[in-house]
């Protein structure tokens, strides 16, 4: 999909964890964005595998079955180019570095605020 | 009580846990403000969550470390798990005890590891009472028609 001023951000939460997809979805919500969830990066990977397609993935570290380092990896080899941040709560510099390495736009410290994901919105959607 | 003061006692006892007691943080008035005529539920919702979550990996993490050897990356999964919930509602003594676990966990310290269960069942307990405290303080005041105040640190 496109994502011009006319059409509707639609973003992917990929996160094992309940909770913090529901605020993260509720969060995309408030800020105007249709948000789609699942629970780890395999689901990730087939969703966008099945040509589903997204303005945004705010892509989780750790995570069972697939987590968002490998994730991020084999959708830039299937040559996603779609913008994914990488969201963990760890947030070293080592692992901004291998989040960066492995595929992502950004990294952001969870957990997600309003302010951070407006601001995120800013930079890469301005229009 | 009228509705007057059922608000004040909510953002008095609100700010008391963060300012004074340190039981939630920023990120709990941050869920606060996600909370809409859409979903007015939403606080009560994802906080039911977390009970929910909590229970089943307290007694998942007690299993886990009552084997004769205990696998401890399964135990730092669970904790991993209860750090971001924890994280994520803003009950951050909770969360700050997950941290010391996670130590224990890397150094295999089983001992360690007991203590912290038994803290973390301790904050969790606390945390728990409060905010069903505030919950049924939010009912008190709909039933009596008033809104849900918002409060800042």
């Amino acid at each position: 999909m496109s994502s011009n001023s006319n059409t509707k951000l639609i973003a992917l939460v990929v996160d094992d964890n309940k909770i913090m997809r529901n605020i993260e979805v509720k969060l995309l919500t408030k800020l105007g964005v249709e948000a789609c969830e699942v629970y780890n990066g395999k689901e990730a990977v087939d969703l966008l595998r099945d040509e589903n397609e997204f303005d945004l993935i705010l892509m989780d570290l750790n995570m069972p079955v697939m987590n968002g380092l490998e994730a991020t990896r084999l959708l830039r080899e299937m040559g996603v180019t779609t913008r994914i941040i990488g969201l963990s709560s760890q947030a070293s510099e080592y692992v901004r570095e291998v989040f960066m390495e492995a595929g992502v736009d950004d990294f952001v410290e969870k957990p997600l605020s309003h302010t951070k994901l407006a601001s995120i919105l800013t930079k890469y959607f301005k229009n | 009580m009228d509705v007057n003061q059922l608000q004040k006692r909510f953002v008095d006892y609100t700010t008391t846990l963060v300012q004074e007691k340190g039981f939630l943080d920023d990120q709990f008035n941050q869920l606060q403000q996600l909370q809409d005529e859409s979903n007015p539920d939403f606080v009560f919702e994802v906080v039911s969550v977390f009970f929910e979550d909590t229970d089943r990996l307290l007694n998942e993490l007690g299993k886990t470390l009552d084997q004769q050897n205990v696998d401890f990356k399964k135990v730092d999964a669970h904790v991993h798990q209860l750090k971001g919930s924890s994280s994520s509602i803003g009950a951050q003594r909770v969360r700050n005890v997950c941290i010391a676990f996670r130590n224990c966990c890397e150094e295999q310290n089983i001992e360690g590891s007991l203590r912290c269960l038994q803290q973390l069942k301790h904050e969790y307990s606390l945390v728990k009472n409060k905010l069903e405290y505030l919950f049924r303080l939010e009912q008190q005041i709909l039933a009596a028609g008033g809104s849900i105040p918002t409060w800042n640190e």
